[in-house]
């Protein structure tokens, strides 16, 4: 009793911000609180995300006629678009910052940052986050990173055009290529503030997860998000600095004449003087955090399915610790695989062998999460919301490019199709398409948790995920086909020389496709925007569930809890589980026992 | 203008369903606080679409095959390519199998179980069992794969030089490609990047007594079924040497000399004569007649008709042309080949003129 009373007083000591005064800007501009942070970070990632798919959309048009003359590119393009034709500059700086933008801004900022924010907080049982002063740094790091980016497309000679993966030296030499002057500056300088945005992100996520659980949270009742947003922040947390370390160290060679990366090099008639450097050194660096990054990307989109696939099915994940093992699995072994992005870079070809081994391991982790997540709807009494079609559509995306990622992964394979198209699809569907399904799927089903019980309008949910599902395999399937029959990447047109020109019609069945599918995010885009001032308030725990979200004020509070915090007393997925004599629920005529629910006479402990 | 068409298309129709949703939420009654949940109604309707989701992958998947798999690349022009297109056919049939099979059970499971108010799901948290088979399959299945690819990669990048083996240097610069001999001596001269001046473009050091006689060249000759040692250079930026027929590729690097080796073996002749090569190029030739007809129509010269060969793309993005930076690569009888270098300069008769 006397244990349960200090917890009360301790509750009450976290609470003391609550009974400040809130002005506009504390609440709405540098806010400290989690679930406005989490906002913030979804609405710039979105405005980024619409940034990125636009400009696929443009280079999309370019690919599939590269004849034509379309005036949007005059508008939209200025002087690189003049007369309606695509400047191949342009062009490559669009793949480019299309690929940082996705990557970094929408997926890992927009996905991670959003949902870390918004549920390690309220599912854990916490006032807020560790650090709410930090959380705050994170997020304006995250949007100065994200102003500094967009700036860069309006540079004299343009924004960074080198490739998401920017390897030197054509990232290094503004003589190689006009996007490695100021464009290429800002684009590391952006970056850099984008890594100091994610590492306090994820020391916070990290530190809060560990010390703020509340009574009775211990780690194996932690809901699979949790467990995904936490291994995430841990392999940002080893990944992300030497990310940084490779940008500073190529600003160096960029403006202060050191050859960590440069050597022997006769460009725009003059030599160099650098020496001794290696590009191959800075893939490695690269890798070090590109790989990880994938799973970065992709663990908390994960997280998100596990907790909606459950909720949705109304049955508990199927192994739950085999779930917590294979995100362990995974995040292990996504540090030990950068090399299979280097297989023909000209590393030792032993160390190909290593990398290979370790790569096609990452495979069964990732099958058993696949299966667990089949099981897991076998017998369920599926409630497909929008949210449950999002996750469903994730399993089926992430199963097809990750069979592919076996062929990549394949060291001997990739020689042929290493930088095709088929690359380019594989990578699409298993992050690009998956994780943004993810985060589909988390707006569609935290959006009443985040604008205060206002709920997305569900039809349009549907069409948007329909014409999406239909669209993403319209785009990525047929370019594998084009990979296949050698079609290189970031080829500004296919039809320069005559071998690929029976690939045009692919080409134009996947623009339309890409169109399509483009097509559908404005609606979700208006469903968005419209359902935020305007969307049915639903009920306090609308899809059921049982984690601690639920029983948090649907107002926006400081603090999210009125009173106590609420304790925990079983694992988050009591879902259709029955009684001792198995005659109704737990709990009669419902189908869930929330966290907070102790033990009941009549039901049978789980091992969790 | 089609193209404007399409784009007007696919507008029209975004604003379709855009209206289409508005109907959709007015026509909703309002006040119900679960309006926006999904009921049985929606859990049936999509439970259906669901299966006719996968029934969409799957044509899709065979429409692909049955349409497009003519772009494919032709069969192997070199020896280990045979390995690597066996190895890909054996990855490739267990991908679609395990493919079709799991998305099945993933739509059809969604279909299957769509909820009703009146079902109960089963409480099924665990089965270790299940677990460890489905663990252990994987296992099995990717050792196998995982010993078989290592196999092929160790063959093919650990190629043992002998005297008979060529020595070909690929220059990778922005934007084109060159091929440098090591001539009758087979050995190729010292170069760098800093001794580049004037006709020596390559950086060859002409005070070396094995860079008289190499010759550079920009178009590829090969003798048909002689192993090739390929020692690539870059002059500025990354590049990669990517030869698809023959399934060659390795980055160029600047500051390093990286290499790859392959033995060619059918002719650009022989393979010109290849089925599917033929009907390749007869498809091309169709897109150009047809693209000509149009530039005649408007005053310009009509393409020329496409004739198959081989080559060297560059595939690493390498700046503003890289679409367009390749080179010719001719695979021809010993004979053949020993007429062609016999015409060719050597570094020190081309640096002498």
């Amino acid at each position: 009793m006397s244990a349960h009373a200090h917890d009360h007083v301790e509750d009450h000591h976290d609470d003391h911000g609550h009974h400040h005064k809130e002005t506009f800007v504390t609440k709405y501009i540098f806010s400290q609180d989690h679930k406005m942070i989490s906002k913030q970070y979804l609405i710039t990632g979105l405005f980024m995300g619409i940034i990125g798919i636009a400009m696929s959309m443009l280079f999309r048009l370019q690919l599939a006629w590269p004849d034509k003359q379309f005036g949007i590119y005059e508008i939209l393009l200025g002087k690189w678009g003049a007369d309606g034709i695509m400047d191949p500059s342009v062009y490559l700086a669009l793949v480019t910052i299309h690929g940082t933008i996705m990557v970094f801004f929408v997926l890992t900022a927009g996905l991670s940052g959003t949902f870390s924010n918004l549920l390690i907080p309220l599912q854990i049982g916490a006032r807020d986050m560790a650090s709410g002063f930090l959380n705050m740094i994170s997020y304006w790091l995250f949007f100065l990173s994200s102003v500094i980016m967009v700036m860069s497309l309006f540079v004299e000679a343009g924004p960074a055009s080198a490739g998401w993966t920017i390897y030197p030296p054509l990232s290094a030499l503004p003589q190689a290529i006009p996007g490695s002057g100021a464009g290429m500056t800002l684009w590391l300088v952006s970056m850099a503030i984008f890594i100091a945005s994610s590492l306090l992100g994820s020391l916070n996520y990290i530190v809060t997860v560990i010390n703020l659980r509340t009574k009775g949270m211990s780690m194996t009742r932690l809901p699979l998000t949790i467990w995904a947003f936490f291994v995430t922040a841990i392999i940002g947390v080893v990944s992300f600095p030497v990310l940084l370390s490779a940008a500073l160290l190529l600003i160096m060679d960029r403006s202060f004449g050191t050859s960590f990366f440069l050597s022997d090099i006769y460009v725009a008639g003059e030599v160099l003087h650098n020496q001794g450097g290696s590009p191959v050194l800075f893939e490695h660096l690269f890798w070090f955090l590109g790989h990880p990054e994938v799973y970065i990307v992709l663990l908390p989109a994960l997280g998100i399915t596990s907790e909606i696939i459950a909720t949705n099915s109304r049955k508990p994940i199927f192994g739950y610790r085999a779930m917590v093992a294979s995100i362990l699995a995974i995040a292990f072994l996504s540090t030990i695989v950068w090399g299979h992005h280097m297989f023909i870079s000209g590393m030792n070809p032993f160390l190909g062998s290593v990398f290979t081994f370790t790569t096609l391991l990452i495979a069964i982790p990732s099958a058993v999460k696949a299966f667990n997540y089949i099981t897991t709807l076998w017998k369920g009494n599926l409630q497909l919301n929008p949210a449950m079609l999002f996750s469903i559509g994730l399993v089926s995306t992430f199963i097809t490019g990750g069979l592919t990622g076996i062929i990549l992964g394949d060291s001997a394979l990739d020689i042929n199709v290493h930088d095709t198209y088929f690359v380019v699809a594989h990578f699409h569907l298993v992050m690009g398409i998956s994780a943004l399904y993810g985060l589909f799927a988390g707006v569609y089903h935290w959006f009443p948790k985040m604008f205060e019980g206002r709920m997305l309008n569900k039809n349009l949910g549907y069409i948007h995920f329909w014409v999406t599902a239909i669209g993403a395999y319209g785009v990525f399937f047929p370019m594998h086909f084009i990979g296949m029959a050698g079609l290189p990447r970031r080829y500004y047109t296919n039809t320069a020389f005559p071998y690929f020109d029976d690939l045009a019609n692919i080409n134009v069945v996947i623009t339309i496709f890409a169109f399509i599918a483009g097509a559908a995010q404005l609606v979700f885009l208006y469903n968005f925007i419209s359902s935020m001032f305007f969307g049915k308030k639903g009920p306090k725990n609308p899809w059921k569930s049982n984690t601690l979200e639920w029983t948090a004020e649907v107002k926006h509070i400081h603090g999210n809890w009125d009173g106590p915090i609420p304790h925990v007393h079983r694992w988050p997925y009591d879902y259709s589980k029955l009684n001792k004599d198995e005659s109704d629920y737990v709990i009669p005529g419902e189908d869930f026992v929330p966290q907070t629910m102790p033990l009941q006479d009549n039901e049978e402990e789980m091992n969790h | 203008m089609t193209a404007f068409l399409v784009v007007l298309v696919i507008i029209l129709f975004g604003v379709a369903i855009w209206q289409m949703g508005k109907i959709f939420q007015l026509s909703k009654g309002k006040s119900d606080t679960t309006s926006q949940i999904a009921n049985d109604k929606d859990n049936n309707l999509h439970g259906w679409l669901s299966l006719m989701f996968v029934l969409f992958v799957y044509a899709l998947a065979f429409y692909s095959h049955w349409k497009w798999s003519n772009v494919f690349l032709p069969q192997s022009a070199s020896e280990h390519g045979v390995d690597i297109d066996q190895l890909w056919l054996i990855s490739m049939v267990l991908i679609f199998v395990v493919g079709i099979i799991t998305q099945w059970l993933l739509f059809y499971f969604s279909f299957k179980y769509r909820g009703k108010k009146t079902q109960r799901a089963t409480f099924y948290a665990d089965n270790d069992k299940l677990e460890f088979i489905w663990t252990i399959i994987p296992v099995i299945v990717l050792a196998g794969l995982i010993i078989y690819g290592l196999f092929t990669w160790t063959d093919i990048m650990n190629f043992d030089e002998d005297e008979d083996t060529m020595v070909i240097e690929l220059y990778a610069y922005q934007f084109d490609w060159r091929a440098r001999y090591g001539g009758n001596d087979n050995v190729l001269g010292e170069a760098n990047v800093r001794l580049i001046e004037g006709a020596n473009t390559l950086g060859v050091d002409t005070s070396d007594p094995n860079a008289q006689d190499d010759i550079i060249v920009n178009e590829l000759h090969l003798p048909v079924g002689k192993k090739v040692l390929f020692k690539m250079r870059s002059q500025d930026v990354l590049h990669s040497a990517y030869m698809p027929h023959f399934r060659a590729q390795m980055n160029c690097v600047p500051g390093m000399i990286t290499q790859f080796a392959f033995t060619p073996t059918i002719t650009t002749e022989e393979m010109r004569l290849d089925p599917e090569v033929i009907g390749k190029v007869q498809r091309i030739n169709e897109i150009r007649r047809a693209n000509s007809e149009k530039l005649v129509a408007n005053g310009d010269e009509a393409l020329e008709p496409y004739e198959f060969d081989y080559m060297l793309l560059c595939n690493k993005i390498c700046g503003n042309n890289h679409y367009n930076m390749q080179m010719k690569i001719v695979v021809e009888s010993e004979e053949e080949y020993n007429a062609w270098i016999k015409e060719q300069a050597t570094l020190a008769e081309a640096l002498k003129q």
